[in-house]
């Protein structure tokens, strides 16, 4: 067969006739209309800033910030400068955002499944927990919690619901460990380890489909994830105490401590994201064909093995797109921890902008870390989603 | 054709003698539903303990304790029942303050008017018969009503700044005309992001994704702040239609997005005929697909404007007295300061009302969608 002939082109006339020269025009109307409101706002913002004596550029960033910061993961003093003082925000945000994530993911999955439970009692309530946090906005339940937080009583009357966990108006404390340098170590270790018995475990599943003989993979799994880390720790003296909290005077010693603002907004934003991811996993659930649990059920399978093994893998298809807007919307939403002084990204860029002024950078510093961060859970879900999809010949 | 009633059958059995379980239908509808299993009756009866108590404490808290008449601008009795009981007479204190914000005291109704005039136009909107093109002439209609209630300015009317303005109807506000003008920027950056014209489809791509990439509360911080920036000297515009324009802003985004699901879902051969008919774009457009695509996405239309409805709330932060932030300074009077749970669990009913019925709407309309 001779290769086929692209019809050619039709030529471009420069007449209202012609669809390609109608949408230049267009196009160049659009364009020039973006560019010159853009550039009249620009236009007047330098004016504006030159007015108020306030140089645009970043060299604010190296300053001496000057702002308290009472909740960090990473040494902070108030001496230090704005950069600094931006990537504890940062920091603050993710550690709402991925732990959030990570819990209503949990919670929300448990509620979607009650939603379908047979038993009559257990779905309704967890109906009710759905409807009732979804239609209430999300700014209003953190200022409940955080009143309701600030309502416990002082440390020295702290609820103690399990030994050693105290829930007070200083937040929650917990027994914890202390960790230096060595345990990061050896969770380093772990973490690798994780990595190499993730490949063992692709090529072992990899051989099996070649000649059909199961190889369990499970004893590699504790040798690399457990027993390794182990003996690194034996081995370089890694002391694992738990530190139990104390009361001392008016205030909590030792173990690990949630503050009152953290907790009313991770609280806020897995509850309120659960309800979301509940009715997900709810109707990707009920997507999959009632044929295939009839069929799983017709072998003899259990109940709990078919929803594992048969109905989430299908469902998940149907599950991860919504999911990832609901991860987006968490990471978004833990912005309102500015309405508690909890002091995340967007917090401490508004005290910036009110202490030097820096409106612009300071804006375009929240924005830049909110898009970097959509961009990464859009490209891990998206990844994740290739993995999972329905591979048909 | 054989059916069913041509096969012989065997004759049915006697009635078993019904005894324990099945003697009532409610406790067979109990043994199916709640005892089906040991499972499933072992997590009947924890739930059923921790419901209970769940129960009794609230209705100890909420009824028998609770407080809810007081002599006006005192709360000794609230105060004393602290910790035990709820203070319900924090509402009627405070209800005016919550739903009305600063509104002058002596025209009130005009707020209160305006709620009204918003319920019927979302239940005009929501009746098929109005889907027409005339339902704009309506919106127009009811938000010039609105305004002209909320301003005054005319006889018998006397002007109300903003400023004054609070509440509910700032909240209503806020949302609705969101979505009144951010509906027609949607309609138009759903269109141009599907258009064959690369530098207006990248424009719009641009747009959705920058809006939709950032938090609700940084474009409200943009425009508290950067907005006056960005004007020349001397123009201002007030805080609530700036915080307004973010919000339109915001929702032209979120309905671009929705309005494309929309022309998705019309099928090709709508366009191609429409092209064969020598439709321009415009007239193609007008009067064949997006009457055909908005009527596929009222069910997640709906969906959107809750979710704004709800995301109003975020104007707290810069400031803008909306119903929660209404509420939330209600509280700051030093006599009704320690009963805030009280006020929150009244505007949350609030919320949840609205925001309950817009999500049976939506739901009804789904399943009239899946039924047909």
């Amino acid at each position: 067969m001779t290769p086929q002939k692209r019809p050619p082109r039709p030529k471009m006339t420069f007449s209202l006739q012609n669809d390609q020269f109608k949408g230049l025009l267009w196009q160049i109307l659009v364009v020039g209309i973006a560019v010159v409101v853009i550039g009249w706002l620009w236009s007047n913002a330098i004016h504006n800033l030159s007015v108020r004596r306030i140089s645009t550029g970043f060299a604010f960033l190296g300053r001496e910030a000057g702002m308290p910061i009472t909740d960090t993961w990473i040494a902070y003093s108030p001496k230090d400068t704005y950069l600094r003082a931006f990537i504890v925000g940062i920091v603050n945000t993710l550690r709402v955002a991925v732990i959030g994530i990570v819990l209503a993911t949990i919670v929300g999955t448990m509620i979607g499944i009650a939603r379908l439970s047979a038993n009559w009692l257990l779905s309704r309530l967890a109906a009710i927990y759905v409807e009732t946090l979804r239609d209430i906005p999300l700014l209003l339940q953190l200022l409940f919690w955080y009143v309701l937080m600030q309502g416990l009583p002082p440390a020295r009357g702290a609820w103690k619901p399990i030994e050693g966990f105290f829930l007070s108006n200083r937040g929650l404390v917990m027994p914890g460990i202390p960790l230096d340098s060595g345990h990061w170590g050896v969770i380093g270790v772990a973490a690798l380890g994780c990595a190499a018995f993730y490949l063992l475990r692709r090529h072992l599943i990899a051989r099996q489909m070649q000649d059909g003989r199961p190889r369990p993979n499970w004893p590699y799994g504790i040798l690399l994830i457990i027993v390794l880390p182990a003996l690194v720790s034996w081995l370089s003296d890694v002391p694992w105490t738990i530190s139990m909290p104390e009361l001392h005077g008016f205030n909590f010693a030792g173990g690990w401590t949630l503050a009152p603002e953290y907790f009313a907004l991770l609280i806020a934003v897995v509850t309120y994201t659960s309800a979301f991811i509940a009715e997900i996993v709810r109707s990707g659930i009920q997507a999959v064909h009632k044929g295939q649990w009839d069929a799983a059920l017709a072998l003899g399978l259990k109940r709990s093995f078919v929803l594992q093994k048969i109905v989430l893998p299908q469902a998940l298809r149907v599950i991860i797109p919504p999911l990832t807007s609901q991860y987006l919307n968490l990471t978004k939403n833990s912005s309102l921890a500015v309405a508690i002084g909890y002091q995340d990204i967007v917090s401490i860029a508004n005290t910036t902008l009110n202490q030097t002024g820096q409106a612009i950078e300071a804006i375009a510093l929240i924005m830049a870390v909110f898009l970097t961060i959509s961009l990464s859970i859009s490209l891990f879900m998206n990844w994740f989603n290739a993995r999972i999809a329905l591979t048909e010949r | 054709m054989a059916t069913l009633t041509d096969v012989p059958q065997a004759p049915r059995p006697a009635a078993r003698h019904r005894t324990g379980w099945d003697a009532h239908p409610a406790l067979r509808w109990m043994r199916a539903n709640l005892f089906s299993s040991i499972g499933s009756t072992i997590t009947t009866l924890i739930l059923i303990a921790l419901l209970a108590k769940a129960l009794i404490g609230l209705v100890q808290w909420g009824l028998v304790n609770a407080v809810w008449t007081e002599p006006a601008n005192d709360s000794a009795a609230c105060r004393a029942a602290r910790g035990i009981g709820a203070c319900w007479a924090v509402i009627p204190e405070k209800y005016r303050f919550i739903l009305f914000g600063t509104y002058p005291y002596d025209q009130q109704w005009r707020p209160a008017a305006a709620i009204l005039v918003f319920i019927a136009l979302f239940f005009v909107s929501s009746r098929r018969s109005f889907w027409r093109r005339e339902l704009v002439l309506i919106w127009a209609g009811a938000l010039s009503l609105i305004g002209l209630l909320m301003w005054g300015g005319i006889p018998g009317l006397p002007y109300v700044a903003q400023e004054r303005w609070g509440g509910l109807p700032v909240t209503l506000i806020l949302a609705t005309f969101g979505l009144a003008f951010g509906f027609p920027i949607g309609i138009l950056v759903a269109l141009g992001r599907r258009s064959k014209l690369p530098a207006i489809r990248s424009l719009c791509v641009l747009y959705v994704e920058l809006i939709r990439g950032v938090p609700l509360i940084s474009l409200l911080f943009m425009a508290s702040v950067m907005f006056p920036l960005f004007m020349p000297d001397g123009f201002n515009i007030d805080k609530l239609l700036r915080a307004q324009i973010a919000i339109i802003m915001f929702a032209g985004a979120y309905l671009a997005e929705v309005v494309r699901g929309g022309l998705q879902a019309v099928p090709r051969g709508q366009q191609e005929a429409a092209d064969a008919l020598g439709l321009t774009y415009w007239q193609k457009n007008r009067l064949i697909v997006l009457p055909q695509a908005i009527r596929h996405v009222i069910p997640p239309l709906v969906n959107t404007f809750i979710a704004f409805f709800k995301d109003t709330s975020l104007v707290l932060i810069i400031g803008i007295f909306d119903l929660l932030t209404a509420a939330k300074t209600a509280i700051i009077d030093p006599a009704w300061q320690a009963f805030s749970v009280e006020v929150y669990v009244f505007v949350a009913v609030i919320y949840f009302a609205f925001c309950y019925a817009m999500s049976r709407y939506s739901r009804s309309l789904e399943q009239a969608q899946t039924a047909k």
